[in-house]
């Protein structure tokens, strides 16, 4: 079982939960699991059931860019942590 | 065991010579002016502090004070020590000159008397001291948005002492920003952000420089308004200005300390140019509108501006100091509602237009 962190940006599709636990052995396994629990994330972050550009996949503190993308393995105490850009500051 | 006495023409020779300079007045005598390549060591520390300086009994040591009665003294214990060729030079010290002895005449203290009151804590640290405090004061900061995430960098810089703050916004003071926008108060409703915050800025610390900027920052005044400063400070309220702001910075070769803020959420970073990452390395493509409300829309915790905009105040001391480890490839994220930092990686992406290896902007500017 590996935990995602959901941004504060998505937390309505959550329920408000901040974090949701999720199997899966690679990136692409949990955010299944993780839309199988919340369906209305999944047209959210995904187009054309690709993961949106605009968010930012980490596991752990690494991101998935840099390893395997979406089939980056997950080990069961990892954490993915999901994160669009936040532009908020000013006003 | 004795010792020499000489005059001020064979102190000079012997200095010459080689002969050890040590100049046992105090302080504020050698602040005044001293002989080059001295060692200053005060009548009182000689005794405690001898053997640090010269562990070598048998080095030929040449020491003076104002006239020669001190130094006297000094030669004549180091003799019992066991120092077998130590001499002292008896004679005023401006015959040294008049001999043609190198002199390093005063300096222009770092600190006037009054900074040196004001700042006191802060030149107590030993990573900042007179010189660390003398960067603060000549650095010059630019603060893109005088509204919450500003409000705190522009209080506790302008305190602590950095002596430029440029402040670039257009708004008015309205009744919604009170909740957290701290350089500004219930008494300057309607005023320009950017005067109400020279006002604040003013009564905190009269020595501050506040450049105003009553404009928003956009690709055709950007690098006007950046290229006079050192560090920029990002608390802009939306991604069109922010990824202008970034490609500018990276070209004009400027760092950019990066803040931004959501109900309960903070994320802070620094950006380097070509050193660490930027702004279109971590997000490439920015989220649509319904992703990444403004504040305005979404709110925001009144204490969260404070936490992450003190963050990157830090941030701005570090990189105008040359001190400690900035946040300069990793991305510090803050959840109000657990009290938890977390902390990401994040690259420089070769594919970067920015800053990759394609960027238009690898030629220095300067
Ligand atoms: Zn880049």
């Amino acid at each position: 079982m590996s935990t995602i962190r959901i941004p504060p940006v998505l937390r309505e599709n959550t329920d408000g939960r901040r974090t949701v636990d999720v199997t899966g052995a690679t990136v692409s396994a949990a955010l299944d699991d993780l839309f199988a629990q919340h369906p209305a994330l999944r047209d959210r972050v995904t187009t054309d059931g690709k993961l949106s550009e605009f968010i930012n996949v980490y596991v752990n503190d690494r991101d998935v860019r840099y390893r395997d993308g979406l089939d980056t393995t997950v080990g069961a105490d990892d954490t993915i942590i999901l994160l669009p850009a936040m532009a908020g500051g000013s006003r | 065991m004795t010792f020499r006495e000489v005059n001020a023409t064979e102190a000079v020779a012997l200095a010459a010579d080689g002969h050890r300079v040590i100049d046992v007045r105090e302080q504020n005598e050698w602040d005044a002016g001293h002989v080059v390549g001295a060692t200053l060591l005060p009548l009182a520390d000689v005794a405690q502090r001898i053997a640090e300086v010269a562990p070598d009994k048998d080095a030929p040591l040449l020491l003076h004070c104002a006239v020669g009665g001190r130094s006297g003294r000094a030669a004549a214990w180091l003799s019992q020590m066991g120092y077998t060729n130590v001499v002292s030079m008896k004679a005023p010290i401006g015959d040294w000159k008049t001999a043609g002895g190198a002199w390093n005449e005063p300096q222009e203290p770092l600190l006037t008397p009054a900074q040196q009151r004001r700042y006191a804590r802060q030149t107590l640290i030993p990573e900042i001291g007179q010189e660390g405090q003398r960067k603060l004061l000549d650095a010059k900061v630019l603060l893109i948005g005088a509204g919450a995430l500003g409000s705190p960098s522009a209080l506790y810089l302008s305190a602590s002492g950095v002596g430029t703050i440029g402040l670039v916004d257009d708004d008015l003071v309205e009744e919604s920003n009170l909740q957290r926008q701290v350089l500004h108060g219930a008494d300057r409703l309607g005023m320009r952000k950017v005067d109400s915050g020279e006002l604040t800025i003013r009564g905190l610390n009269p020595e501050t420089v506040v450049v105003k900027h009553a404009e928003r920052l956009d690709a055709g005044n950007v690098e006007r308004l950046i290229s006079g400063y050192d560090v920029i400070v990002d608390g802009t309220d939306n991604f069109d200005t922010r990824y202008v702001l970034n490609d500018a910075a990276v070209k004009l070769r400027k760092p950019v300390v990066h803040g931004s803020i959501y109900r309960w959420d903070g994320q802070i970073t620094t950006f380097v140019p070509f050193e660490g990452p930027c702004y279109r390395c971590m997000y490439p493509t920015q989220p649509p509108d319904e992703l990444a409300p403004a504040c305005s829309v979404a709110g925001v915790l009144g204490v969260l501006p404070g936490v992450i905009g003190l963050l990157q105040s830090n941030e701005v001391f570090k990189l105008i100091l040359g001190a400690g480890d900035t946040l300069a490839g990793r991305l510090l994220m803050f959840d109000a509602m657990g009290t938890s930092f977390d902390e990401v990686r994040i690259w420089r992406d070769p594919a970067c237009p920015t800053c990759g290896e394609g960027s238009p902007y690898h030629e220095d500017p300067t």
